[in-house]
């Protein structure tokens, strides 16, 4: 018999039905700017390796990171990592332990021999690349993905720069650093090591297209310090590259620093490992106010170091220094008391900073120097066409991770200026903030801390004092990924839409909005964890 | 660096967990595909399919969807449905067109937990009780006018899960009470005029509770906030044979006067606030309650929602918002809502 | 098998010799004898593969019918009076959605004041449900008209009313030959439903139609009302041809042959009126009687030619229009539209007051010679009601 009219309706006869035509405002799906790719010095698209790390593709996860920065492993220990720093994550638990993950990668990628091919095209052009510290190995490093032939010369004899020969091996093994170097090396980079360049323009002549400076800030900051002849004063620079070079230095038993940033820290520290009974830092302010990363200031305490905030050096003398007391003024800047003591010490390391020492560049010293650093316009070249600069030597930050960096935007408008166009950067300034996600859906889960070495002996020997993750705490510490304002495909847009206009396109496709059905109620907007969804309104 | 996070912690014995968004999202591509919900299935059975005239933002819509597609995973496909008459009905079969997936019979408003108990004693009499009946409805249609066929349905113990999807008033006619209207709110027949605005604070009409004094195998509540809680509960009920109760809140915008993106958030504040107690019971005996995980105030819910706008302004009615808080507190002492384990989170 | 037997118990036989698979009821007297008989049935394994719910309410118990009858299942109930008036919302529903849900209406007074004998206001007042109505005269047609309702009812894919007068014929004892199981067999085979809830084949029942289609859906239904009468019709031949009786039809005519007077009535008054007839005629009156099974839908054309030969027509009536008269006239006389033939009414058997030879005697005699008012209340103790009616006007 025939079913009833109208009574009765068949299967899928609503679909006929295209509500979409309600709509005011349709969602979208966007990639939106995470605070830690935001914070990144060196431009790493952190939100996109850690998504692909949770699956446990940590190849992949390691290739994405590359892309932007060629040294995980060493920035796994030496970044400062100013993403944790305004990382959303920290506001619902704590940071997610980007830094740490970074390193598992770096470092998983060392132990499984992954290697970087070079270019499938040659460009036939080539680029000079002045100092092998970290803006001039990021440099290379992109150059050469480039197709562009590098050549690297530095006057030491291993590459590295600061990252050898500023930061000590309890730190940074030198075993990871070169193995992250070697891989660049086996891209195809020419290394010309202990060769000192002194006319960058001859260079050009030599058959280079351009060249990009990095030769960094190596001279060690003088004070005027009154001091008696018998007193010993070192530079810490020179003291932490004389250990790298294996020539130890003379510190005796008590050894004072005078600073306050990270090159004071690891001065000290390594002059306990050198056997000083006491190491004493000197800083004229407080702990808050100083340079140094935090957790160096935290480690060094825990190995014993000592601080003497808000005090200054009057005077150095045989054995012993003459120091006064500070005090902050309203504005937070220290002003002498009057009131002084006695230090014993053997030896006194001033880390008061660096400055670019131009005397490297011999004749090419013409090229505009300001307040004692080279500036460069906003494709980093500098006063001279084709002659590019980055690294400590530029105005910035003077860190490993900004350092890399420079190598890598300084690459890229090389490669724009050798090809006579120009690098258009995509901008994406719509950065995401806490409050912007729905945090419900996140579970509480508290970050990972790396094990460290127990302070009591490591700072008898340069064994690595911070440990790395395993696999499993890795993968944990990379899950807590609130994944700001990129989808991670949770699902919940396709769960909660009540018009079924959700289409789940499997994984690592995402979704897409049907259309014809989108009422525009907004609730996948208002559902979705990381704020990677947008109504706009729609005509 | 925080001083606690000095503290040396061993991991590595412990399972990986998700913990991105752990089980409160709808899927994840990191679960297994038996950890996900089914809603997060690419193939799920859609009971409720698109081109269905729901409001934009329909918690009845979600909530329905939410519960057949639980119901038909449960059942391997096989229920049918009965539904009452109001906004579920009126949206989903308008002439030409039904969004419905499943077997579905609407007969009236207040009879439809009798014609479910009559679609039952057919396959029972068939011999098909492979195949499972599903009754449901909207507040009015379960607790006012239905209300006798539903308490006869329990009393005898018919084979059928009556899902209520509870939008506290009548929507479909124009947002009239109900006996499940909320004490304070306002309605198009409680409007927010005179000493005491909106709906009184009358003894209230607990359904659960009363299902629960039948003794029946099965009551629970749920939200459309909590997916995965509703998915289980369905899925515990579908276990059962007999007559089983799920009172699930969905909140409606444009009777509520809310935003069409808050269904969901609303939902969330109405557990989190304990104005609206997420539990489940066996054999009139609570077995267990869903603890709140970051408790809010009921003001917080409230102000979301024009129907209580009268208590903000002109002026602030302090007096009826400490009522409902009141009223919330006893929701979460009498369910243990705050339990310890939970607490602070 | 031919037995001495209460006409609740000939009913509920029958009906589980149709092999119900679902059956509901609320009790209410006086149909309450047919479902305990039912209930029994069921409870000692007689009706196996039957399911019988005991609900809440008539209009619970109608509910149940809609959805056992949507799911495929041949279903039963009973009821009368209040009962009827408590389920109509799904009485008008059944015959909507199509359901052939077969149920008995033990005929009842309504109230108030309450009431609990017979006369035919409660089924009269459903007489638009869109339901089909048959008056049994007997416990014997009631019984028969159960196997029948089953027939028309899945043939046509609409319910049935099977009305029989309360206590008149539900509590009296009778010979009755209860259809046995091998004859019901043979006459009613499975139910075969128009359409079924079944997961392997998901449609929706009960859509919500508009202005756009309501009256074509409505057209309709009135011309499955219009093709019952032939299948009315015919399930009685077909009865007659199993069970050898004559049994069901639409109108069933008693000494029409030259009868220029014609008594109409439908149910059990007819054993009565029939006796003045066959009186009436001993005494050389021209007068005969046409009794209506199938009120609903109401045979006009054959009414109108069984009519062919009379003069005038008296509609004896259970049930009446406030301020109006007669129901059953108004359906007569649209029948003899045209006509010269006249129409007189009367109102007898309200409540369960008796309806006496004498008193139909009477009224006849005065009847065949015109001499009747158009609408009288018979036995009416007139001098009460004016009394009354003066008294409450504070006269």
């Amino acid at each position: 018999m025939e079913k009833p009219f109208a009574i009765t309706l068949n299967l899928n006869s609503s679909l006929a039905n295209h509500t979409g035509s309600w709509r005011v405002e349709k969602p979208e799906y966007v990639h939106r700017m995470p605070p830690c790719n935001n914070a990144c010095p060196a431009g790493e698209n952190i939100q996109n390796w850690l998504y692909i790390a949770e699956d446990g593709s940590y190849e992949a996860a390691w290739r994405a990171l590359i892309e932007e920065n060629p040294f995980p492993a060493i920035m796994g220990r030496v970044c400062y990592h100013p993403c944790q720093s305004v990382c959303n994550r920290a506001e619902l638990d704590e940071a997610v332990g980007i830094n740490s993950v970074e390193r598992f990668l770096g470092d998983h990628a060392i132990e499984k021999g992954w290697s970087i091919p070079g270019p499938s095209v040659e460009s036939g052009l080539k680029v000079l690349i002045i100092g092998a510290g970290p803006a001039g190995l990021s440099a290379a490093y992109h150059l050469r993905r480039l197709g562009h032939g590098v050549t690297v010369r530095d006057a030491t004899h291993a590459p590295g720069g600061m990252m050898r020969y500023g930061i000590p091996k309890y730190r940074l093994p030198r075993e990871v650093l070169d193995a992250e170097i070697a891989r660049v090396k086996d891209m195809g980079v020419v290394f010309e090591m202990n060769t000192r360049v002194d006319d960058v323009h001859e260079a050009l002549n030599e058959g280079f297209n351009a060249v990009f400076l990095a030769i960094g800030a190596q001279l060690s900051k003088r004070a005027y310090i009154p001091a008696s002849e018998a007193a010993r004063i070192l530079d810490a620079i020179k003291v932490l590259h004389d250990v790298e070079d294996g020539n130890q230095p003379l510190l005796g038993r008590k050894v004072v620093v005078y600073g306050g940033g990270n090159t004071a820290m690891d001065v000290a520290r390594t002059a306990k490992r050198l056997g000083a009974e006491e190491a004493i830092i000197v800083y004229r302010r407080t702990r808050d106010k100083a340079p140094a990363n935090d957790e160096e200031i935290t480690e060094a305490l825990e190995e014993g170091i000592l601080v003497k905030w808000l005090s200054t050096v009057k005077h150095a003398g045989d054995k012993h220094l003459e120091i006064e007391k500070m005090a902050l003024d309203e504005n937070g800047f220290p002003q002498p008391t009057g009131e002084f003591e006695t230090l014993e010490a053997d030896s006194l390391i001033l880390a008061l900073g660096q400055e670019v020492d131009f005397s490297l560049l011999g004749n090419s010293a013409d090229l505009d120097t300001k307040d004692g650093t080279m500036p460069v316009d906003a494709t980093m070249m500098t006063s001279h066409p084709g002659i590019f600069a980055g690294g400590d030597m530029i105005p910035a930050e003077r860190t490993v991770t900004t350092g890399v960096g420079h190598g890598k935007k300084a690459a890229r408008n090389i490669d724009a200026w050798l090809r006579k166009t120009t690098y258009e950067k995509i901008e994406n300034n719509d950065l995401v903030t806490f409050d912007q996600l729905n945090t419900w859906y996140y579970t509480d889960a508290p970050h990972v801390v790396r094990e460290r070495l127990e302070a009591t002996r490591r700072a008898k020997d340069f064994s690595e004092v911070v440990k790395g993750l395993d696999e499993s705490n890795a993968l944990y510490e990379a899950r807590r990924c609130m994944s700001c304002g990129n989808c991670f495909e949770c699902d919940n847009c396709f769960g909660v839409c009540p018009d079924n206009a959700i289409i789940k396109l499997g994984p690592g496709n995402g979704f897409e909005i049907n259309l014809d059905y989108c009422k525009g109620c907004g609730i996948c907007v208002s559902e979705c964890p990381s704020s990677s969804i947008v109504m706009v309104p729609d005509k | 660096m925080k001083l606690r996070e000095r503290l040396v912690i061993k991991l590595s014995t412990n399972p990986v967990k998700f913990y991105q968004v752990g089980s409160f999202a709808v899927g994840n591509r990191l679960l297994s595909a038996e950890d996900r919900s089914i809603q997060s299935d690419p193939d799920r059975t859609n009971a409720l399919t698109s081109g269905h005239r729901a409001c934009q933002g329909c918690g009845e819509a979600l909530g329905a969807r939410y519960a057949l597609d639980a119901a038909m995973r449960a059942s391997g496909e096989k229920i049918i449905a009965v539904n009452a008459t109001g906004c579920l009905e009126v949206f989903s079969t308008p002439y030409p067109e039904s969004s419905w997936r499943i077997p579905w019979l609407h007969s009236l408003f207040g009879n439809a937990p009798a014609v479910a108990t009559g679609v039952a004693a057919a396959l029972k009499a068939q011999g098909r009780t492979d195949i499972r009946v599903v009754g449901q409805g909207g507040d009015g249609a379960t607790v006012d006018i239905g209300f006798g066929a539903l308490s006869g349905m329990f009393e005898r113990n018919d084979d059928v899960l009556y899902i209520c999807y509870d939008n506290e008033a009548y929507m479909n006619t124009g947002v009239q009470r109900s006996g499940a209207t909320p004490p304070a709110a306002r309605t198009a027949t409680t409007q927010a005029v005179g000493e005491n605005p909106g709906n009184v604070f009358g003894q209230g009409k607990n359904l659960p509770r009363i299902a629960m004094a039948h003794e029946i195998p099965y009551v629970a509540t749920a939200t459309v906030a909590d997916l995965r809680d509703l998915e289980a509960k369905v899925t515990k009920a579908m276990s059962f044979r007999g007559a089983r109760y799920i009172h699930v809140l969905v909140p409606c915008p444009l009777g509520w006067g809310s935003q069409s993106c808050d269904t969901i958030k609303i939902a969330r504040l109405a557990t989190q606030s304990g104005l609206f107690p997420v539990f489940e019971a066996e054999h009139g005996e609570v077995v267990a309650s869903t603890p709140i995980r970051k408790r809010e105030s009921v003001e917080e819910y409230l102000k979301l929602q024009v129907r209580y706008s009268h208590l903000f302004s002109p002026s602030r009615r302090d007096d009826v918002i400490d009522h409902l808080q009141a009223i919330a507190d006893k929701n979460i002492a009498r369910y243990n809502l705050m339990s310890t384990e939970n607490e602070g989170q | 098998m031919l037995r001495q037997v209460e006409g609740s118990k000939a009913v509920a036989d029958t009906v589980a010799a149709c092999r119900p698979q679902v059956i509901c009821a609320y009790p209410i007297s006086p149909q309450t004898h047919i479902v305990e008989g039912l209930s029994q049935l069921v409870k000692n394994s007689s009706l196996l593969g039957c399911e019988f719910i005991n609900v809440e309410s008539e209009f619970a118990a109608m509910s149940v019918a809609i959805g056992a009858s949507a799911t495929g299942a041949r279903t039963y109930t009973a009821t009368a009076s209040q009962g009827l008036l408590y389920m109509v919302e799904a009485v008008y529903n059944a015959s909507g959605l199509g359901l052939p849900i077969v149920m008995t209406v033990a005929n009842r007074a309504i109230g108030a004041p309450i009431n609990i004998w017979n006369d035919h206001s409660d089924s009269m007042s459903q007489r638009d449900s869109g339901w089909i109505q048959l008056y049994a005269e007997t416990n014997q047609e009631a019984a028969d008209l159960h196997v029948q309702a089953f027939k028309i009812a899945e043939e046509l894919s609409l319910p049935v009313m099977v009305c029989m007068d309360g206590f008149i014929l539900t509590h009296a004892y009778e010979r009755v030959d209860v259809p046995d199981q091998d004859q019901v067999d043979r006459y009613l085979p499975p139910f075969t439903p128009r359409q079924v809830l079944d997961p392997t084949d998901p449609l929706s029942i009960g859509a919500m139609v508009g202005p756009e289609a309501f009256t074509e859906v409505k057209y309709m239904s009135h011309m499955k009302n219009l093709q019952a009468l032939d299948v009315i019709a015919q399930a009685g031949d077909d009865f007659t041809a199993i069970f050898n009786r004559d049994s069901g039809g639409l109108l069933r005519g008693y000494k029409l042959a030259g009868a220029e007077t014609v008594i109409i009535a439908l149910g059990s008054v007819l054993g009565t009126i029939k006796d003045v007839v066959d009186e009436m005629r001993a005494d050389g009156l021209p007068i005969g009687v046409l009794g209506i099974i199938a009120f609903r839908p109401f045979p006009f054309e054959l009414l109108r030619n069984m009519l062919s030969g009379a003069k005038r027509v008296v509609v004896l009536e259970k049930a009446f229009q406030l301020g109006i008269g007669g129901i059953v006239i108004e359906n007569v006389r649209t029948s003899l539209r045209g006509t010269t033939t006249k129409d007189f009414n009367v109102i007898a058997g309200l409540g369960g007051r008796p309806i006496t030879k004498a008193s139909l005697r009477s009224y006849f005699d005065k009847a065949h010679y015109d001499n009747v008012a158009d609408l009288t209340f018979l036995d009416l103790d007139q001098q009460l009601a004016d009394h009354e009616i003066a008294r409450e006007a504070g006269n």
